[in-house]
């Protein structure tokens, strides 16, 4: 495994390529501004493949259906902004951030007891009960229509979201930083290596004495949270919430992009939705058949030859490079 | 009252037809996830591809309808040992996430295929004469398409139980079940049973399909809507086992005719918070083998 994958023994200190993707970010922030509203999009959706990848990649929990609480969080911010008139967007992010956190962990102490394909089948019912309550509670959520009219005021009263999307996008990009110091810090700490140990091998943990349990439902509420806080990030850019972000396929979307980029490592919930999204912008719309057909092959090969992802290959060529003389 | 009992007999005769098209479709999921451990999520692919080959022969060929039946079990059955060999056999030790993943992917390209071959409307089934109307029981009238799905899955469940419980095949594939090293060892060719457990749950699926084609509607999205309900069949009825997946089936086909009857702005909910109930109170589900 590469030392980006964290663990106790990894140096934690920031390494200078660490600073690689903030430039980029900043870097298209002047030169594609035609762009940023694509680019806000994605700076949400690493985000949020970046609290799946806590739970798969590190602690190794296969969820589809995390989406439950993206969507939770993206509602949450939604109603509040265009049924209860708060328009204030810290307001709106916390409230959506404390939905995730409160789902993720009275979901997370019951389904976590479980395993394999009984807790694969509860996050998907879960999901499944929260997309028809949104489906069916149409006065709350506008149903199949989506709920519009959300209303999201200037941010600490000063910076006002632009028809241009660069308020949306930097406000994006410094949620995201907020969110990767925390993910970061938490990889490197005893606790994630504690969360590799449980993915490896459950059972020596349980023998070694450590509370598995509490672990788990620990990260999975942290990762809930963040997934939350990426919710209301998408309502308040998109100033729209349609039932699309509690869908089967909006999760499987997501696992695909962390899976594109690589599992277990926390830049690939980086390259992952990059890649994935900017090639969804220039391709799926003149060509929906191939795409659905592309991005399922991709998946086969992905899990036939490279399972580390693109990050994986990546690795691979540097490592067969340093060896040559 | 009468009106009452009339709509409880309607609901579970209609609950009964949807349950059996469930079971038929999902027990081969259920004996390949406890056989094989493979957490097969495309496996909804193959009960579409028989859906898709019942009406294309029915449509476009002319073929009568018991015969495009078999076409549809056999065709796919028949894809199905091509996948197996080609791809799931790689994976049988991968682990959970790729398994998962991979099925995914094959969702993905099922669906990318139906469409561009069929687009993305539903495929209109043309039952043939002696299927359409209704057929007399007790003084009440019942569909006859639906009275020969019931009719017509008893008879497989019965073959099929008969098969695993008294054929020297149903005994190996019980002792793989049961343990799968022990079985090997002693002189059972587990891959080759497997491919042909394989094959045989593929192409029940192709035929609940194709069966099921007037009510669980051939669309190029049908793999991702019906999942959930696969899925809960396997996990509430239990891994490896037949019989839980029988009841189970049974029991989410009429509480789901029933909430869709009773209580129609409640959508599936209540079979969602059923199944997670179930879950919670046995995680292995109501006939589980393993704990």
């Amino acid at each position: 495994m590469s030392d980006h994958a964290g663990g106790y023994s990894a140096d934690p200190r920031i390494r200078r390529i660490e600073s690689l993707p903030w430039i980029v970010a900043i870097a298209a922030f002047f030169l594609l501004p035609e762009y940023l509203s694509l680019g806000a999009r994605i700076l949400i959706y690493v985000l949020y493949a970046l609290s799946l990848d806590l739970i798969v990649g590190y602690a190794g929990i296969i969820t589809l259906g995390h989406s439950a609480y993206f969507g939770l969080g993206a509602y949450v911010a939604g109603i509040l902004a265009a049924k209860a008139g708060i328009s204030d967007p810290m307001v709106q992010l916390a409230a959506a951030a404390a939905a995730g956190a409160l789902l993720g962990i009275s979901t997370g102490a019951i389904i976590l007891r479980t395993r394999a394909l009984t807790l694969l089948m509860l996050t998907l019912a879960i999901t499944s009960v929260l997309l028809e309550i949104a489906n069916k509670a149409t006065g709350l959520t506008g149903g199949a229509d989506g709920l519009s009219g959300v209303v999201v005021a200037p941010i600490l009263g000063l910076f006002k979201f632009d028809i241009f999307g660069k308020t949306a996008y930097l406000y994006c990009l410094l949620v995201l930083l907020l969110g990767w110091w925390l993910v970061r810090k938490m990889i490197y700490s005893p606790f994630g290596t504690s969360l590799t140990g449980v993915r490896e091998n459950t059972l020596r943990m349980h023998a070694i004495g450590a509370p598995v349990y509490w672990r788990l439902v620990l990260v999975y509420t942290l990762s809930a949270t963040i997934a939350g806080v990426a919710g209301g990030l998408i309502t308040q850019t998109n100033q729209f919430v349609g039932l699309n972000v509690l869908s089967f396929e909006s999760a499987g979307e997501l696992l695909v992009m962390l899976i594109l980029g690589g599992v277990g490592r926390i830049y690939g919930a980086f390259v992952g939705p990059v890649v994935y999204l900017i090639a969804q912008d220039q391709l799926a719309k003149q060509f929906p058949e191939y795409w659905y057909f592309g991005i399922g092959t991709m998946l086969v090969l992905v899990v036939m030859f490279a399972r580390g992802g693109l990050l994986g290959i990546l690795d691979g060529v540097l490592v067969k490079l340093r060896r040559r003389p | 009252m009468e009106a009452f009992l009339a709509s409880l007999v309607s609901v579970a005769f209609h609950g009964a037809a949807l349950g059996m098209i469930l079971y038929v479709i999902s027990v081969g999921l259920s004996v390949t996830m406890g056989l094989m451990g493979f957490a097969n999520l495309a496996h909804g692919v193959f009960a579409m591809a028989g859906g898709y080959v019942l009406t294309t022969a029915i449509s476009r060929f002319d073929v009568p309808f018991p015969l495009a039946l078999a076409l549809a079990f056999a065709f796919v059955a028949a894809a199905s040992v091509v996948l197996e060999r080609l791809l799931y056999s790689r994976l049988y030790t991968a682990s959970d996430l790729e398994q998962v993943l991979f099925t995914i992917g094959l969702i993905f390209i099922a669906v990318a295929v139906a469409r561009f071959i069929y687009g993305t409307l539903q495929q209109p089934v043309s039952l043939p004469d002696y299927l359409k109307g209704q057929f007399s029981l007790l003084g009440r009238d019942f569909p006859t398409y639906r009275v020969f799905i019931i009719v017509f899955s008893a008879v497989m469940v019965a073959l099929l139980w008969f098969g695993v419980e008294r054929t020297r095949w149903g005994a190996m594939v019980r002792a793989a079940v049961d343990n799968r090293a022990m079985a090997q060892s002693v002189g059972i060719n587990t891959k080759r049973l497997f491919t042909l457990t394989f094959a045989l749950g593929s192409g029940l699926a192709g035929l609940g399909g194709g069966l099921g084609a007037d009510i669980i509607a051939i669309q190029p999205t049908y793999p991702f809507e019906n999942l959930v309900y696969f899925l809960v069949v396997v996990s509430v009825g239990g891994l490896g086992s037949l019989r839980g997946p029988f009841v189970a089936a049974l029991l989410i086909g009429i509480a789901d005719t029933a909430c869709k009857y009773w209580l129609p702005q409640y959508g599936a909910f209540p079979i969602y918070v059923a199944t997670i109930v179930i879950l919670l109170w046995r995680p292995a589900g109501l006939f589980g083998r393993r704990a």
